[in-house]
């Protein structure tokens, strides 16, 4: 099954790359668009098909590289 | 004092560094791969400047999870003292070896000029060379240098005198202007919490050839022997 990860910085961390995306979007005449910020998509192919063992495993994952918990949160979607 | 230098894929500072050490300590240091599971003896660990694993995830997230750093982590455990530079430091963060994280330079670019520190102690085998106050040149090439830590963190490593360097203006003022990347209470480098592990962003191992015009940078180095001795 795959499990896909989302990524974000935790509110309150400077997000330069938000930034500037949100300045490109008003360069572009978007108007009305407020805080922008950007995190990462991780998708992991996990073999088996126990859904508790594999958000577990993609938990430990997460804790352990996938995000760094000084500045990032991360939330597990199971397909 | 024979110092050993770990190198990552996408390490690239670590003939600097050497250099810097041999010219410190007359002994040329024992360069080690990431892969490898031992240490040889060293009475210095060295993680140096880089883009290990192409600063891939996160800069240094891969490269703290590398076998070697099983042993690095072992022997700073026993006291044996480690230095981080530029891409170590991030390293050393990730291997939650040192507290807080760096993140993108507030401006978005990569900087890549000489800059001023103010050393915060002489208290240290790291900065034992220098005097407490002292404004040192030495140059900085980094993309992720923003130090960021939660304010209960932060307020700790002031009290405890574990900031090592702050970024200033040449005549060691602490300005706005002259923080390079953002860095919160403008801090270019951090100790553990027993002195014996620093890692710093800067690149003080470039500041050490006469050539270039400026050895601010020996006196970290210098000091490291002598205190070791």
């Amino acid at each position: 099954m795959k499990a896909r990860v989302h990524v974000s910085l935790k509110s309150g961390v400077l997000d330069p790359q938000g930034k500037a995306i949100g300045n490109a979007l008003a360069s572009l005449g978007f108007t009305g668009v407020g805080e922008v910020r950007q995190g990462k998509l991780i998708e992991i192919e996990i073999e088996g098909s126990d859904r508790a063992a594999a958000r577990a495993k993609v938990e430990k994952m997460c804790q352990e590289l996938l995000a760094n918990p000084v500045i990032e949160n991360y939330a597990i979607e199971l397909e | 004092m024979k110092a050993a230098v770990v190198i990552f894929p996408g390490s690239n500072r670590e003939r600097d560094v050497c250099a810097a050490l041999k010219r410190a300590s007359g002994k040329e240091p024992d360069i080690v791969w990431h892969r490898d599971s031992e240490l040889p003896q060293a009475d210095l660990i060295v993680l140096p400047g880089g883009f290990a694993y192409g600063d891939y995830l996160r800069c240094g997230a891969m490269a703290a999870h590398s076998p070697v750093m099983r042993e690095v982590k072992a022997r700073a455990a026993k006291g044996v003292p480690v230095l981080g530079i530029c891409n170590g430091f991030q390293v050393l963060t990730e291997a939650g070896m040192l507290p807080g994280a760096l993140l993108a330079n507030r401006t978005l670019s990569f900087v890549c000029r000489d800059v001023h520190l103010r050393v915060e102690t002489s208290q240290t085998i790291f900065t034992c060379g220098y005097e407490a106050g002292q404004a040192i040149r030495v140059p900085v090439a980094h993309g992720e240098g923003n130090y960021t830590a939660d304010k209960a963190t932060l307020d700790r490593l002031e009290g405890e005198g574990l900031v090592a360097f702050r970024y200033c203006s040449p005549s060691g003022e602490l300005t706005d202007a002259d923080n390079v990347n953002g860095s919160a209470r403008a801090i270019a480098g951090v100790f553990n919490d027993t002195r014996t592990v620093l890692g710093l962003m800067p690149h003080p191992e470039n500041s050490t050839d006469p050539l270039l015009g400026c050895t601010d940078g020996q006196g970290l180095f210098d000091g490291i022997v002598s205190a070791l001795q």
